[in-house]
């Protein structure tokens, strides 16, 4: 890619850092130079956004509908995997299965229910009614 | 407590802790490409079954803490590195060393990242940081891939250091142990080193899905994503490729300009001109890189999706593993 050619399109970054790119001069010699952000991969990040976001509110109606547990809702919104989620509260992936499981999540204690409250930055009570915030 | 520690920006965060830490340690030639080349960093990764953030596992670059590893090794540093089970001992360890003046590399994940975008922050473990100082509750960080450097509180650096998951940091920390000076004639021998692992990994590890074989295999992947994942689906894998390409500090062109870089400053110590042919090699690499993501992001954008333009997707990806497969064998064929 030649220095000229380096694209400076906007993108989340701004305001916040530049990309630093490998680039040919001329007579074709490595330097480096500054990138606002392409426009190519602005796409690709906004479109894994736009699935987060279809799988947030698809996780969303299933608990609404008590097809699941709330838990699924804020993985999503946490960009939670099991793994993840098992790391950040203690509890095992197999007791995590179990609690996507409304009829087990219901019966939940107050204490196990602040676990997961404590993980996704939430009370108790909007864990509960699948209420998220955006933090 | 503030070290007189240099913050120079990378493209990559581990080979910009890599080279930053070298030069604070006394090895004053190290550049970002030279610690990339000399931990043979380029690699070509697809791992079919695995699924990462709902799309396809696919890297460019060897695996998280080997470029560190393998340069401090060939330069004959000696290195510390420490994980821990309590936050406590953690951050006493890390005080200990600001204050006997030692600069340090820790390993931290991103999602907790106060100073980074949120659309970048998923949980992503591997991310790499200097920190070099402390100042009241606010530790001195230089973190390689921002332009400046930047500050988190106590609470916010062991949120990061102890963040959960898959490669979960457990707060490890790493630095050069001892300052050192480097002579050409070890620098020289690290890139002969470097170079030849470089060429195993990406020629002769067997199976199909590493290296340039690895390249291969995705471009035939490709050319049925459209008939087996539908165009929707396909088109989130491609942009996962893209992202994996272009996204996480890869300098562009998912390494291959920063490998070029790398040949030509080899050649200032091994003046061979297959060096510079080699590099142009790779500058032609990363540029049909670079083109066959133009045409990920039609497909991904609706402007294309026929079956021709994914077979269109999945040539560039042929043409690249030749052109890479060709400039490993010079590089293999080199009379040091």
């Amino acid at each position: 890619m030649k220095k000229e050619e380096l694209p400076q399109d906007p993108s989340v970054l701004d305001k916040f850092t530049k990309d630093l790119c490998y680039v040919v001069d001329e007579s074709g010699n490595y330097t480096t130079g500054l990138s606002r952000g392409w426009e190519v991969k602005a796409a690709a990040l906004d479109l894994a956004w736009g699935d987060i976001k279809e799988r947030i509110e698809e996780a969303k109606q299933k608990a609404l509908k008590g097809e699941i547990s709330p838990l699924l809702f804020f993985m999503e919104l946490r960009l939670m995997d099991m793994g993840t989620l098992a790391g950040y509260s203690g509890f095992w992936k197999w007791q995590i299965k179990r609690h996507m499981k409304p009829s087990v999540f219901n019966h939940l204690s107050e204490k196990k229910l602040e676990r997961y409250a404590k993980v996704f930055d939430v009370s108790v009570d909007d864990l509960k009614n699948v209420r998220g915030n955006e933090n | 407590m503030k070290i007189n520690f240099e913050h120079i920006q990378a493209a990559h965060c581990e080979n910009g802790v890599t080279s930053n830490l070298l030069k604070y340690a006394g090895v004053n030639n190290i550049t970002e490409p030279l610690a990339f080349g000399i931990g043979s960093g380029l690699f070509f990764i697809y791992i079919p079954l695995l699924k990462v953030n709902n799309g396809p596992a696919i890297s460019f670059r060897t695996m998280p803490g080997l470029i560190f590893k393998r340069t401090c090794n060939a330069l004959d540093i000696p290195v510390v590195r420490k994980t821990f089970r309590s936050s406590e001992k953690a951050a006493r360890f890390l005080n200990e060393c600001i204050e006997a003046g030692q600069p340090v590399g820790c390993q931290v994940g991103v999602y907790y990242l106060t100073y980074f975008p949120k659309e970048y922050r998923f949980h992503f473990n591997a991310h790499n940081l200097v920190v070099f100082g402390k100042e009241e509750d606010n530790y001195l960080i230089s973190d390689p891939v921002m332009e400046t450097v930047t500050t988190l509180t106590s609470a916010e650096l062991d949120r990061v250091r102890f963040a959960k998951g898959v490669l979960a940091p457990n707060g490890q920390l790493y630095y050069p142990s001892a300052k050192k000076e480097v002579s050409e004639e070890q620098i020289k021998k690290a890139i002969k080193i470097g170079i030849k692992r470089n060429v195993r990994d990406m020629l002769y590890i067997p199976g199909p899905v590493v290296g340039v074989a690895g390249i291969k295999y995705t471009a035939n992947r490709i050319k049925k994503w459209r008939d087996k994942l539908g165009l929707k689906q396909a088109g989130t894998y491609l942009a996962q490729l893209v992202r994996m390409q272009e996204e996480i500090g890869t300098g562009g062109g998912g390494f291959r300009f920063m490998y070029g870089a790398f040949l030509q400053q080899a050649h200032a110590y091994h003046p061979n001109d297959t060096l510079l042919n080699v590099a142009e090699d790779f500058t032609k690499a990363g540029d049909l890189w670079r083109s066959a993501a133009v045409q990920a992001a039609g497909i991904y954008k609706g402007r294309l999706g026929s079956q021709e333009d994914f077979n269109t997707m999945g040539d560039y990806l042929l043409e690249i593993a030749e052109i890479e497969k060709k400039a490993f064998k010079e590089l293999s064929n080199i009379k040091w």
